[in-house]
């Protein structure tokens, strides 16, 4: 099982440790901030945070030793982004995921949708232009935000160049060109919230969550909004996939190597957004969603109103060790798949991202 | 010199006691406030260069149109009050 993850909360950064096999606090950073988004880089042991102060806006901070100490480094920014026509021009209001390439490059996605590269170990931003400027983001709209915004990176493990990327409110997006190049990839999702003839409509695709399988880059898993939509060809065609009590929910892990493995964490759709009947399951599917199995070891079934954030559940490079953390501050572990789990704190702040890292 | 003071909120980058500074605008003056506190203009300012939403300036203690109030002009012993607006919660 993993060794360490961090947990980003509305209240500051914690980094959690295994140590002697107990899972131990062992630093905290930016307490009364909230931190929206994760990322350590393993080759240079760099981590990255990223605040959104509210009054004073969206910070990004750098730490060089691993976590003791930070630097405030820059942001991307919309200064000098052309808006499009009868659009205003933008500025940055979150960055919702944060993600590293095999070249080292580091990739920032943010509210109002704009996709941002660094080269520089965060040093300078710099938008990827060809995709906010693809005429079909204007399509885009805000899923719980006032503006779209990208919040799943998938960079392929094995090819170079290729990428997929998820937005709320606007589809799921491939590169096969380190970013020069985009086309939608949503053939088989159902938008309910939209009238019928706009339902397959890809830029208004409300897809909360993208993941891909490491040892088996083609397979996808998404969950979004109308349900769970599974893919094996490369996000060329989804299968929407049924489970039992609801297949609405925001977070979902794919396990690393078995591509028909996931987890999702289903909540009473979609005006009410906790668990249904307020009994707290994690639904595991090992045979690509043909079946789920309702996981509720260790997890409160009764007034559980803990709702788990699309970037708030994690599993590790085994694929045995899971991490999950809810909007009640409840953060739990799980070292079998999550056949049981292990409640580390109840009273945490509420939670927007866990991320293990070691 | 108008002088600026800031939040207690900003004192890891900007002048949390009064400090003067060059300017006959609070745009001016701000930018003056910039050269010494870098990391200052993003905390008051968005991408656009425009005050935050949720960011108040008060000059000469009376709160001044977000809108409008970088071209304020301020005299050498006005003072600026940079503060969180409480609508931002």
């Amino acid at each position: 099982m993993g060794k360490r993850f961090l947990v980003a909360t509305r209240k500051g950064l914690l980094d959690f440790e295994l140590r002697q096999g107990q899972w131990t606090l062992a630093r905290k950073a930016f307490l009364g901030q909230p931190v929206s988004a994760v990322l350590r880089d393993p080759d240079k042991g760099w981590i990255y945070a990223a605040l959104n102060l509210g009054h004073f806006g969206v910070k990004l901070h750098r730490s060089q030793d691993d976590g003791d100490t930070w630097e405030e480094i820059s942001c991307p920014t919309y200064a000098g982004v052309e808006a499009a026509e009868q659009e205003k021009k933008r500025s940055l209001q979150l960055i919702w995921v944060l993600e590293r390439d095999r070249q080292g490059n580091l990739w920032a996605g943010t509210i109002p949708g704009g996709l941002f590269k660094s080269t520089d170990g965060g040093q300078s931003w710099q938008i990827n232009e060809n995709l906010w400027n693809n005429p079909l983001r204007q399509e885009w709209f805000g899923g719980g935000y006032d503006a779209a915004g990208i919040h799943s990176i998938c960079v392929d493990p094995r090819r170079d160049g290729y990428m997929a990327l998820a937005v709320s409110c606007g589809g799921v997006w491939l590169s096969d060109d380190y970013g020069d190049t985009w086309r939608h990839a949503t053939r088989g999702m159902i938008a309910d919230y939209m009238p019928p003839e706009q339902a397959d409509n890809p830029a208004t695709q409300d897809p909360h969550r993208l993941v891909q399988c490491h040892e088996e880059p083609d397979h996808f898993w998404v969950q979004h909004h109308n349900g769970i939509f599974y893919s094996s060809d490369r996000c060329a065609n989804w299968q929407r996939v049924h489970a039992q009590p609801s297949a609405f929910g925001f977070a979902v892990a794919v396990h690393p190597h078995e591509p028909g493995t996931a987890w999702f964490v289903p909540g009473a759709k979609d005006e009410f957004r906790y668990p249904v009947d307020c009994r707290l399951l994690v639904n595991r599917t090992r045979d690509a969603g043909k079946t789920f199995t309702a996981l509720t070891r260790g997890l409160p079934q009764d007034e559980s109103f803990d709702l788990v954030y699309r970037h708030g559940l994690d599993v590790d490079e085994t694929g045995t060790g899971l991490v999950m953390a809810s909007t009640t501050g409840n953060l739990w572990v799980s070292d079998n798949g999550g056949d049981s789990w292990t409640c580390l704190s109840h009273h945490l702040p509420p939670v927007y991202a866990v991320r293990f890292i070691g | 010199m108008p002088y600026i003071t800031c939040t207690r909120h900003l004192r890891e980058v900007g002048p949390s006691q009064q400090e003067r500074f060059d300017g006959a605008t609070v745009r001016e003056a701000l930018l003056a406030a910039g050269q010494k506190y870098p990391r200052l203009l993003s905390y008051i300012l968005d991408d656009q260069g425009e005050v935050r939403q949720h960011v108040a300036i008060f000059v000469r203690g009376e709160l001044q149109k977000r809108t409008r109030v970088l071209a304020e002009a301020v005299g050498p012993d006005d003072e600026i009050y940079v503060l969180q607006a409480l609508s931002g919660g």
